[in-house]
């Protein structure tokens, strides 16, 4: 353990962490654009800086490793001016058009352009305007907001292992031509700035913009963390909800996807709220579907249960349970078919 | 899986067969490939030259149904040349001087045809795997739904044993299970021998403790599988079929039959979200909620149970499906009195001992791994580390049994079935998302570029492949992916639906159909 100060406090922290991993640990977050915890810790954005007692340079906490009685500054004016260069120098790069961006309120950038009271400065045009890379069914990039900060490269690279992504000289995100893109679509979630953003946002709900911002503004978006329904890894992810619509989804930092997901369970929610879902029950008669209610429903299967109950008895019964279906359904399912039924005859798809 | 997949990150050998990972589990092959460039070697047997095979260390390109002949073999060479843990074997296992005996006419010359590889790929498989410390076998539907599938996995069991990677972190046996909760529908009892937890229907003592608990008599008396039970529509055993969220009519082999057998059935329910191949032949069909509807637990492929929450109202007047069972078994006459699915964990959990400790409260932040004993029980991460279920670990000798079917005059290919990236299953919820339709929306046979040339083909094509069950009419995909006498489509797509193909031949044990090996002809239309 080493003992160290961080803003005249005093902890007792893991030897070899980074500044920024000590800082963590004791529940102050320092900004960083281009710092992710699953990743190799890279000194490139400096927004990290803190001040060390005794040191003349600033240092950055990402890659600069704790020693034993270090004293650290996180919040003097000397590390506030530097962030601002840092965000100002940003800005440059990016256009702050925060009100026309459909992803306002969840990029790092305008967070932190707003708490170090940085605005655009007057030389934006720098850059020439670069066209959308649109060619993926699930994504769009804009490289107009990139900020160069490699994350979405090494996550491709790094953790999902496909290297699809690279930076050009100019300095923004680009698909290379040769490495087929798998679109799990975690290069979505790990930019700050989302230059990388769902296509169904431009898609399906530009039209809806007045809505969706009224929404927005009375905190209407919801997140609620749940369980991916598609293949036995169980990936936990946040639906992202809005209107009552699932309209995106976001992974999670724990065991067991510890914030990956793949194309499906990203981009695979469409189904929940798709117009072909049933919504009322089905009698068949005469060959044909009619619509019914739960009652008449429930009716029909009860007598039908009597009737075949007493002319066969209850191995005239079977049920066939999902594995798509929760724990708890599954077993009020098979103590259906066991206590009511009176049968064995349960199975499940395990095997297909 | 024994182990979790966390520990892959660290383990110093991934030998991956009969699972196509990064299409399948993707984000456990993430996990694979990060593996792989921390420095972990990886051994990869599939007759597809999948994703993993192409940065494998070794790749063995295995003939359809001839797992256990390799792992066998594998064993043979290990043994042969010392390499096994024997203070493992001695410590922990039984059965090691008959599975010693068993193995001599397994050499990897002689297996090597049986397998289509060469004997010396054979041998320097073997001893990367033996030479591993931490080494993770992990395995999918490719080992079992053939008609010796448990005794592949039993192969596997022996191999991992062997070298003493049973009980120790980051090494293991691990199934990857293909659907969200095909580990929970087990645990959960929706097995014909088994009432929740893997307590045996015949078992007295344990049924009595559900006797007691649900106040009705219980019948001891296994009842039929899922084929056994589709088929018994037609034989007239079945005269009441209750389905959930499943569907046969794309699922199950040789459709043609499921059909006329499901017709059969007097009184059909079906559950289901969509109105799905099998819902059309319902006499009664349900609407259930998604998973975004409901609160639950999943149990995911590294035995963890994980919460699902209410994320929306459920659609239109569907309901979850906990709901219907509850309210129709009040209206049967026997009483439930659940108001939320935390009631029925805790019954699961008074019930079942590797879910004792679970409450929804714990499962919060992260879900935990079964066995969990007590309130206090931290999960269990790793199975087997002090001692297996039985005691001692036993070797159980298997043997290579041929497929039900083989190449012949009149069906002269091979064609093995499996998913891909980016549907699901039968399509039922992918299917809906354009955007994956856009990435893969029509079937396809993957046929290796020389044979594709030789049968006067070319890509793209329109082809009828037939087998001895059926034919469907799809396209040909030229590759170099798979041997020339193999085939492979995928299962997903009801424009040429592969189980009119495929086999009813199940292995004797778990009654899984042999879908993977099927006897073919291909002819253009």
């Amino acid at each position: 353990m080493a003992k160290i100060t961080i803003d005249n406090r005093d902890y007792e922290v893991q030897d070899n962490l980074t500044i920024f991993e000590a800082c963590r640990q004791v529940g102050i977050i320092l900004p960083a654009l281009m710092y992710d915890d699953r990743l190799e810790p890279v000194a490139s954005c400096d927004l990290s800086v803190v001040e060390l007692e005794g040191a003349k340079e600033l240092v950055n906490a990402c890659t600069h490793v704790i020693s034993d009685g270090m004293k650290i500054k996180t919040q003097t004016e000397r590390v506030k001016e530097a962030r601002k260069k840092v965000l100002t120098s940003l800005l440059s790069e990016h256009p702050l058009e925060c009100e026309h961006c459909s992803t306002a309120t969840q990029c790092k950038l305008q967070i932190y352009c707003q708490e170090y009271e940085v605005t655009q400065p007057t030389q934006t045009a720098k850059r020439k305007k670069f066209p959308l890379d649109e060619r993926n069914p699930f994504y769009i990039i804009n490289p107009n907001k990139c900020i160069a900060c490699n994350l979405c490269v090494r996550v491709c690279e790094e953790l999902q292992g496909v290297g699809a992504l690279k930076l050009t000289e100019e300095g923004y995100v680009q698909r290379k031509i040769t490495v087929e893109c798998e679109s799990c679509g975690n290069c979505i979630d790990i930019c700050p700035v989302r230059a990388i953003i769902p296509r169904k946002f431009e898609e399906e709900f530009v039209q809806e913009l007045a809505v969706r911002d009224k929404a927005r503004e009375e905190k209407k978006t919801r997140f609620v963390k749940t369980t991916c329904s598609y293949c036995g890894v169980g990936c936990q992810l946040e639906l992202v909800i809005e209107q009552e619509k699932v309209i995106d989804v976001k992974p999670v930092k724990v065991p067991p996807n510890n914030g990956l997901l793949c194309v499906k369970g990203k981009f695979g929610h469409k189904y929940i709220n798709h117009k072909d879902r049933l919504t009322k029950p089905l009698i068949k008669k005469n060959g044909k579907f009619v619509e019914a209610t739960w009652d008449e429903a429930y009716s029909l299967i009860i007598e039908k249960y009597r009737q075949i109950k007493n002319k066969y008895g209850s191995n005239a019964f079977a049920g066939l349970s999902s594995a798509r279906c929760t724990n708890e359904e599954n077993y009020l399912f098979q103590k259906l078919i066991r206590m009511v039924f009176g049968t064995n005859n349960i199975d499940h798809c395990a095997r297909l | 899986m024994t182990n979790s997949i966390g520990e892959i990150l660290d383990t110093d050998l991934m030998f991956v067969i009969g699972s196509n990972t990064t299409e399948n589990h993707p984000v456990i092959g993430n996990f694979m490939r990060q593996a792989k460039k921390r420095g972990a070697k990886l051994i990869v047997a599939d007759p597809r030259k999948i994703d993993l095979a192409k940065i494998a260390d070794i790749y063995l390109q295995i003939k359809p149904g001839s797992n256990i002949a390799l792992i066998n073999a594998m064993m043979h060479e290990i043994i042969k040349n010392d390499w096994h843990d024997k203070e493992y074997i001695a410590k922990r296992t039984e059965g090691f001087e008959k599975l010693v005996e068993h193995l001599q006419d397994f050499t990897p010359e002689k297996v090597a045809e049986v397998c289509g590889i060469k004997a010396k790929d054979i041998k320097k498989a073997a001893q990367m795997y033996a030479a591993a410390d931490k080494a993770g076998i992990f395995y999918a539907m490719g080992i079992t739904q053939h008609l010796s599938g448990v005794h592949a996995t039993m192969a596997l069991s022996n191999l991992a044993m062997l070298c003493g990677n049973i009980g120790k972190a980051s090494a293991g046996i691990n199934p990857l299970r293909g659907q969200n909760n095909v580990q929970g529908a087990s645990d959960m009892g929706c097995l014909p021998g088994d009432l929740p937890g893997y307590q045996k229907v015949y078992h007295e003592e344990k049924r009595r403790k559900f006797e007691e608990a649900w106040g009705v008599k219980l019948p001891a008396k296994a009842g039929l599988t899922l084929s056994e039970i589709i088929h018994g529509g037609e034989n007239g055993k079945i005269k009441f079929l209750y389905i959930t969220g499943e569907n046969p009519m794309m699922t199950d082999p040789d459709l043609k039959n499921v059909k006329k057998a499901l017709s059969s059935i007097e009184f059909l329910v079906v559950q289901d979200i969509f109105l799905t191949e099998t819902a059309v032949l319902a006499d009664v069909v349900l609407p259930a909620s998604s998973f975004a509807e409901k609160d639950g637990t999943f149990t995911n492929t590294e035995r963890r149970i994980q919460r699902v929450r209410k994320a929306i109202e459920p659609i239109g007047d569907s309901k979850p499906d906990w709901v219907i069972y509850t309210e129709l078994m009040n209206l049967m006459g026997y009483p439930q009195n659940y108001q939320h699915p935390a009631d029925i964990m805790a019954e699961i959990a008074a019930l079942v001992p590797e879910y004792a400790g679970i409450t929804y409260e714990r499962l919060e932040e992260v879900g935990i791994q079964w066995p969990c004993l007590d309130q206090d029980h931290p999960g269990t991460p790793i199975l087997h580390q002090d001692k297996f279920d039985r005691g001692k670990g036993l070797f159980v000798t298997v043997d290579n049994i041929s497929s039900a079917e083989l190449a012949d005059y009149d069906y002269p290919f091979i064609m093995t079935t499996g998913r891909n990236l980016y549907q699901y299953h039968a399509m039922s919820m992918t299917g809906k998302v354009d955007e994956l339709n856009k990435k893969s929306s029509e079937s396809y046979i993957e046929i290796n570029a020389a044979t594709v040339d030789r049968l006067g083909l070319k890509d793209g094509d329109q082809v009828k492949v037939s087998s001895r069950r059926g034919s469907v009419t799809t396209t040909v995909k030229a590759t170099d992916k798979i041997a020339e006498e193999v085939m492979f489509m995928p299962m997903h797509f009801a424009d040429a639906k592969v189980n009119y193909l495929t086999n009813t031949a199940v292995d004797k044990l778990a009654k899984i159909p042999e879908l993977k090996v099927a006897a073919v002809r291909v002819e253009k239309v």
